[in-house]
Formats: C-alpha cells, structure tokens, sequence
C-alpha cells in the first residue's frame, strides 16, 4: 500500500481544500437570493396572500339604500337597519370620541380633551370648529355617525350636497328640480357604493392632519393615496397594493394603532404565535428574525426596530412641515394679512400662522421606544427655560421592550402661559379667533375658557418638539440604510444614541491613544536599532 | 570570531504551513478589525464585518489543530521558559549586535527559541492569542450571551479588551518583522521560515536544559 510521494500529497490537499471549501459557506450565508427570498419575506407573502373579495353583499342592490335621503342622520339609519351594532360600536372608539383615555389625574388625553400639540395647538374641546370638519359624524359630533366617511367609495362634500340637495327638491322650477335629482342620485350611488376603507378614506383625514397636506407626519401625506413601491413597498399600487386596514386591523371597529401615549401594541407577536393578533407590527408577519439566517440584520433586532433601517427618508414625495414658529405670526404687509411661498411651493410665513420650515427627503432622528408616548395636556406644568417635548418617546436603552426608533421631530414656538408655566391653546378659526383678528390675548382667553383651564393673561412663547414615529413609507430592500450609515465615528444616524456599544462608532479614545503610542513606539524603536546597526556595521556579513 | 556555517532543516512542513496561516489570518484580522473599530476603509463595514467573523472563527478552529501539534509532538517544551541565558541575549541585542558579535543562543533543532523568544512566544501563544481568540469570540457570538447564561458582562467591556489585544498584537508584529532582518543575512530568517532550513554557526553545542526533548530523526 505504498503509494508515490505526490499521490500522497495530492490527497491531502484535495482533502484539505474541500473541506475549507466546505467551510465558508456556513458562514457566508447572508446574501438574499432573488429566488430565494429571506424567511420573513417568505412569511409575510404566505399571511397575506390572495385578498379576495368576500363579501356576501351587493349594497348597490339593497332595497335600504334605494330610497330618497333628505338628511345624512337618514343614511345612517339605513345602514344601521342592517348593522344593528355599528354605531353603538363605533361610538365607542376614538374615531369618535376624540379622546384616548383619562389618565389617573383626571386629564383627557385626545383632540377633544386637554390634549395639545405644536401644530394648531388645541381644538378648544372641539370648540374651534375649524378642527371638527374631520369629525366622522354628520355636523361634526352633533348627530349621528357618518358611515360614509370610512365607507364609502365616492368622495363626497356632505355638508354642501345636503344644503343644495334641500335648497333646490322643494323648488318649483323644473330645472332645480332636476338639479336635486342629480344631486340625490350622486347622494344615492355615494350611499350604495360601500366596502371596507380605502387608502383615500383613511388619507382624507390622516394624510392631510396639521391643516394641509403632509404636515403632520412626515411619512403620510396624498401620494400614499396611490403610491409605487419605491414609495412603500407594502402599498405600491404596482405591488401589493395594501390598503391602510390590511395592517391596521380592526375588532368592533377599534382600529389597531397607537392612540396617544396608549402604545399600538403591547408584546411583539407574529401571526404564528397568535394568529388573531392585530397585523400592526412588521413582526407580526415577518417575524422577529426575518433576514436570511446568519445575517447580521437578524442579530439586531433586539436593540433596532424594522423602521430604522427600512424607512432610510420619509417624505420622499411632498413636502411636510418640520418647524413652526407662532411668535413670529401677525406681521402685516401694506397693513394686510399676506402668506409666501417657499422653494417646496408651500407656505413659509403665512401672517395668521407664523414662520414654518418645510422639508422633503429628511433623514429621522432616533430615539429609544417602547411603543408608548409622553404626551402633554395644557394642565401640565412645563419649564419655559427649556424646550417643551409636547409629545416624545418613552424607552431606554436597558429596557427590553425598546428599539432605537426612527422619529420625525416638528420643533414649534407656542404660546404658554408666564404665569401658570403651562402652554396655551388659543382660539384660532371662526369670527373671533386668531386668523381674524389677530389679538393674541383676546384668543388665548376664550380658547383657555373652553378648556376651563385658568389664564393669568401672561404670556410668552416657548419652543417645543412633537415627536412622530415614522412607520410608514417603507422603502424597498435596496434602499435600506447601509451599516456604516449608523457603525460611523462621526455624524453618523445613532450619534445621539447612548446606552448601547456600537462597533465603528465607540471606543475608547485612552486605548485607542495609547494603542498607537505603543505601535508608533515599538516602531520607533526598531527604527532606531536597525539605524544603529547600519551605522556601527555590527551587522555580520552574508 | 565569525566560524563556519552549517544548515538544519529547522522548520517541519506543518510549522511553517502554521506560521503562515496564523500570519494571513492574524493581518487580514488586524486590517478588517481595524475598520470595524475606526478609520481605516478597505472593504466597506459590512464586508469587513463578515471577513473578520468569517476569518477569526477560521483562525480559532486551525488553532485547535495547533494546540493538539503542540501537545502530540512534544514541542511544547521549546515554550518553557527559562532565565538561564535571558542576560547574554539582552545584551546581545542591546550591546552585541552592534559590534558584530555572534548570537550568544544560535538556533538549534533541539532549541528552536532563545529565552527571550521562549518568554514573548509562551506570552503569545497561552495567553494573547487565546485572550484574543476568547474576547472576539464573546464579542461575535454577542447575541446569543442570554443562551449562554451570560448576564453580566458589557459589549463594551468585550469590545475594549478585543481593541487592546489588537493593539498588543500589531505592536508584537512591528517588532516580530523587524527581529527577522537580524540574521546573519536580512532575509535569512524569513527564508529558513519559507524553506525550512536555517543556515547556524557550527561548534555551539546545545546544553542538556536547553533540550526540548529527544527526536527520532526518521519523524522527518
């Protein structure tokens, strides 16, 4: 059995370089194949596939709905002649009520509470009815519930096709007449052309909050009504095409999300864990480890939420609104109100409003968040000297249910009261509010009196930041933020990040001081010994 | 004072083929670490990441296999360390070398090491390069610590001691590259490392402690 040298050499190398050929691979795993897409993605297409229509009604063919409807309230009543619990449901949500919940203080947190924020600050509890046009009843919340808002697929003006509808059906010119029977048939296909809410019946409040398009919240504004998936690659209308119920899912008409400081879910479970759980988390169809396995994505995912990553820019389309400053508001031009425009095309001062900075393509800030939020009522006492977090997350780096989390951060300058040391919400539409008449003092007296909170009549202005967590807009794979983005000693996205050791961006500048001091000395030093044996030719030679 | 020359075939295939794994390994570690932990850009961070994990682990398997040579071959015993002779290579290296002097300790199949590569190899081999091994491994598998039952221990404690053996190393390897031009010749040592044969100074014998153990020629 004895065989010549090279064969015994040439079976140990083969030996040896198949098994170190064996061995990357292990560890090498990690780049996504296009055929073979990472398990969350596999996950999320298997819990979402095949949205067909399933519903067992017509409503065009109801014989409820085709009928003549003089009032809104008698719409309403035509759909609760079938769904008996709607309304009682619906009443009980926030879409409603306006208010989240009352904390143990006693203060209400919503829009129709004590709530406020550095946008239009308050509604006065619903008292400036500039606000209520958003309101999901008919005559904002005096009457009944307007089902048509949600779902309904014509977009309708109620209020004014009510008001002609009444003005011209009792007319006994033939015309009118035929007018209002124009206006009922509209009225008519509005009220029978009805499904579950679309992108435009969520967006014609949510994508416009704040008082116009995208100033709200950075990553919702109208190109979100028909978006590519460059855009969002959940609701790219040439991809999945995902409606905003396909994730804000819905039990007796309490839509799943973050209501105030009530976080929009409590523990991170994914369909197979619980497969009733709202889809509201990337986690509940992804997973929590959705990458390719041996991915390094997957080792973050304790400490960084999906957002971070995969939302690299929000308002990649419209502009929104970052910076508004009330204490500049009331400058007149040629004795009149004036407004300017800015390079994004929208308004920059506006003599009602004050100064306002827009912006698009923004990177977001970062911060800890478990989910839940601080947010502020006008009975909160705040410290003027410093700027006032109307609104800001609640997380830390030692608290296991906290990701770093990407935010839009909207810094005003609003009024607050010098006297109490709490902010201040003035009435702002209508005949005696701000926009009118521009009395600062005049509109913080009767907005603070439908609150029913005390106003020395002292005021100032203080800057403050409303924080938003950035959700939407998720980008597709390859524009997701890249490593050194964050793993960068300066400027980089996790710079105001602590709490956390992050490779590439800490160290110790001691060790790293002394590290190279020992370097540069051992080189020195051997420098400087083979310069000696060069000169004193101690070196034998060869 | 200079005598005659002999060449030994000092050291064996897998010594060598050891030497300059560890050294490929141990640079492309100090390069990719380097960009992990600041400044220097070569591959990008996500690359150097996977190069430096894919690399390290190599490096802490194939030492394994080092330890059991070591072990099984007996040549452990080069490591032990000694002082006998420590003064006379200081001084050969601070005084001697300069005047042309002959190395007080010549290499020898038996002696591999002088007392003071006995000392820095020992250092390296037991404790830097496992300390070295042990922290990065810490630092990889940092996700899995709560499966581990590690529940005390910082990243940045692991990632600060993972930094100063780098520093430790890179420091040891300035000094390691320049100790291979002080041979008879400025490439002798590198090239008894390549080939295995070292040229030595005929006439020194080895003392009895300086013996690692005995050999039996045929292991060649």
């Amino acid at each position: 059995m004895i065989q010549p040298r090279w064969f015994r050499k040439l079976m140990i190398w083969t030996v040896a370089l198949t098994v170190s050929g064996m061995w990357p691979p292990i560890l090498w795993a990690g780049s996504p194949q296009p055929d073979n897409p990472a398990p969350g993605l596999t996950m999320a297409r298997q819990a979402t596939k095949a949205q067909m229509p399933w519903t067992t009604s017509d409503h065009a063919k109801l014989p409820a709905l085709k009928k003549r409807f003089n009032k809104g309230e008698e719409i309403t009543q035509a759909c609760l002649s079938c769904h008996s619990e709607a309304e009682a449901q619906f009443k009980q949500t926030i879409h409603w009520t306006w208010i989240g919940h009352v904390d143990e203080n006693g203060k209400q947190l919503g829009k129709a509470g004590d709530s406020l924020n550095n946008f239009c600050l308050s509604t006065n509890k619903m008292n400036d009815k500039g606000c209520t046009s958003c309101h999901t009843g008919w005559e904002g919340k005096q009457q009944g519930v307007n089902c048509l808002v949600c779902h309904s697929r014509k977009k309708m003006n109620w209020k004014e096709a009510f008001e002609d509808y009444q003005a011209f059906s009792g007319s006994d010119d033939p015309d009118e007449v035929e007018i209002a029977n124009e206006i009922q048939a509209e009225i008519q296909a509005a009220a029978q052309s009805i499904g579950r809410p679309t992108r435009q019946n969520c967006g014609e409040c949510h994508f416009k909050g704040g008082g116009g398009d995208g100033v709200k919240h950075g990553d919702l504004d109208t190109s979100l009504s028909k978006p590519n998936k460059a855009l969002d690659v959940h609701m790219g209308v040439d991809g999945q095409n995902f409606t905003c119920v396909r994730c804000h899912t819905t039990v007796q008409h309490h839509i799943a999300g973050r209501i105030y400081s009530k976080p929009a879910y409590t523990d991170r479970k994914s369909l197979i864990e619980n497969d009733l759980t709202a889809k509201i988390t990337c986690e509940s169809c992804h997973g929590s480890t959705p990458h390719d396995k041996g991915h390094k994505a997957n080792d973050h995912t304790d400490k960084v939420a999906c957002q971070s990553c995969h939302i690299p820019e929000f308002a990649r389309v419209l502009p929104t609104k970052m910076s508004w400053d009330w204490s500049k508001s009331g400058q007149l031009k040629d004795g009149k109100k004036y407004k300017e425009k800015g390079p994004l095309g929208t308004f920059d001062y506006m003599t009602i409003k004050g100064k306002m900075v827009w912006a698009k393509n923004v990177k977001p800030e970062y911060a800890w968040f478990n989910g839940s939020m601080n947010t502020m009522t006008v009975k909160d006492t705040i410290d003027p000297a410093n700027t006032v977090p109307v609104s800001g997350p609640v997380g830390a780096a030692d608290d296991p249910h906290s990701r770093i989390f990407p935010f839009k951060v909207h810094r005003g300058v609003q009024p607050y009261d010098k006297v109490n040391n709490n902010l201040l919400a003035p009435l702002l539409s209508g005949k005696q509010g701000y926009w009118e008449t521009l009395d600062w003092n005049d509109a913080l007296t009767k907005g603070m009196a439908a609150l029913q909170v005390p106003f020395s009549g002292q005021f100032g202005f203080v800057s403050s930041t409303y924080h938003f967590p950035t959700t939407h807009m998720v980008a597709p794979k390859d524009k997701a933020v890249t490593c050194v983005e964050c793993h960068t000693e300066k400027d980089g996205r996790m710079a105001s990040i602590s709490g956390v050791y992050m490779p590439g961006r800490d160290g110790a500048g001691w060790l790293d001081t002394l590290g190279w001091l020992a370097v540069i000395g051992a080189f020195l030093g051997v420098v400087l010994h083979g310069l000696g044996r060069i000169f004193t030719n101690g070196r034998k030679g060869a | 004072m200079l005598k005659n020359k002999i060449v030994i075939y000092l050291y064996s295939r897998y010594e060598r083929f050891w030497h300059w794994l560890q050294s490929a390994l141990i640079i492309i570690l100090l390069l990719t670490g380097f960009e992990v932990h600041q400044g220097l850009s070569l591959l990008r961070f996500h690359s150097a990441v996977k190069v430096h994990n894919f690399v390290g682990l190599t490096w802490l398997i194939a030492f394994a296999f080092f330890v059991f040579w070591l072990f099984t071959t007996g040549e452990w015993k080069q490591y032990i360390p000694t002082t006998r002779k420590m003064f006379l290579v200081v001084r050969y290296y601070s005084y001697g070398i300069f005047r042309g002097e002959a190395h007080p300790v010549p290499k020898r199949k038996e002696a591999k090491h002088n007392p003071l590569q006995r000392l820095t190899y020992l250092a390296l081999a037991a404790f830097l390069l496992p300390f070295q091994m042990l922290t990065g491994f810490l630092y990889w598998g940092y996700n899995a610590w709560p499966l581990w039952g590690i529940k005390s221990l910082s990243l940045e404690t692991v990632a600060l001691a993972h930094t100063f053996g780098a520093f430790a190393i890179l420091t040891f390897l300035v000094v390691h590259l320049y100790m291979t031009t002080t041979g008879h010749s400025l490439f002798a040592h590198i090239k008894a490392m390549i080939t295995g044969w070292e040229e030595v100074e005929e006439g020194e014998t080895v003392e009895e402690w300086e013996v690692a153990h005995e050999r039996k020629p045929s292991a060649l």
